[in-house]
């Protein structure tokens, strides 16, 4: 089972690839229910402290805002314990938890910049497009060994 | 600061979306309720999210996933169901992520395309021929040629 990156960390699809074909998604919601699922004296409701601008200053520069920051403070050790990733690219939405467009590029930065295996995809638009997209990342989950579950 | 205690510690909260021309929602709840042994579920427009221990969850889904499998998608979510910082009976209007996961919804149909490809062992080139848009220079020669 290899712990495989998704992006957009929110997607639905690309969550349930990966974890049909028998490997483990790293998205949001695992950052952040281990945030919200941590007692402590901390800042209830979104469990965000000034600490978090600090963490992210391990991947982004004082200089970069602090909203960057505390995202990557999420987002950071997530990628850093991804063996794999899927990348869709011009994925057409942006909200929520992937609102913000520096951190996306941010992301998608350090993601190419890790040297681990990577699939760039694009969301299909026709039946063709979907059995290829299947087919890819079926083909590249594949790839990165391990067992692979039933389809 | 306030002192934070957190509910639901060590469980898992997963999200099942359906989409199938054979079953609804609630027929999908009610399968999940016969099968449940203790596990939360909550009923939605879009399927289920079910809350309980890593391996109480993936008993439960596996099962569930079983009745539709090309018709049913699975997705980790970070919140316990009800929780006040995203429950819309606390907030109003739609739920944040809600509008992220209607987008992808509208692509599953494709999606469900693929894995029956998938599951009935066709052989498909991973690549797609990508159709590229009309060259603006030979459009403007086509223009100029005036070809009927």
């Amino acid at each position: 089972m290899v712990k495989v990156f998704i992006y957009p960390a929110t997607s639905l699809i690309l969550s349930d690839m990966v974890a049909r074909f028998g490997h483990e998604p790293i998205g949001s919601a695992l950052g952040i229910r281990e945030r919200i699922q941590t007692p402590g004296f901390e800042s209830p409701p979104l469990q965000i402290t000034p600490e978090e601008p600090k963490k992210g200053l391990k991947w982004a520069a004082v200089e970069v805002p602090s909203g960057v920051r505390g995202r990557m403070a999420i987002y950071g050790p997530l990628i850093e314990e991804a063996e794999a990733a899927i990348i869709i690219r011009e994925a057409d939405y942006a909200f929520g938890c992937m609102g913000c467009a520096r951190t996306n590029e941010l992301i998608q930065f350090q993601l190419r910049q890790s040297g681990i295996p990577l699939l760039d995809l694009e969301y299909p638009s026709s039946d063709e497009d979907g059995v290829a997209f299947v087919a890819a990342i079926r083909e590249f989950l594949a790839g990165l060994g391990g067992e692979e579950g039933a389809a | 600061m306030a002192e934070y205690e957190p509910q639901y510690v060590g469980t898992v909260t997963k999200y099942v979306f359906i989409d199938s021309p054979l079953m609804t929602p609630k027929d999908l709840a009610i399968h999940a309720y016969e099968v449940s042994e203790g596990v939360m579920i909550k009923e939605t427009c879009f399927g289920l999210q079910v809350t309980g221990t890593p391996d109480e969850v993936e008993r439960l889904i596996a099962e569930v996933r079983a009745l539709d499998p090309t018709h049913i998608f699975v997705k980790d979510r970070g919140f316990p169901p009800g929780d006040e910082r995203r429950c819309r009976a606390n907030l109003g209007g739609a739920r944040p992520g809600y509008l992220g996961h209607e987008f992808e919804m509208r692509r599953v149909r494709y999606i469900t395309k693929g894995l029956e490809a998938a599951a009935g062992g066709a052989v498909v080139p991973a690549g797609t021929a990508k159709r590229t848009p009309l060259d603006a220079r030979k459009l403007k020669e086509m223009m100029e040629a005036e070809e009927p």
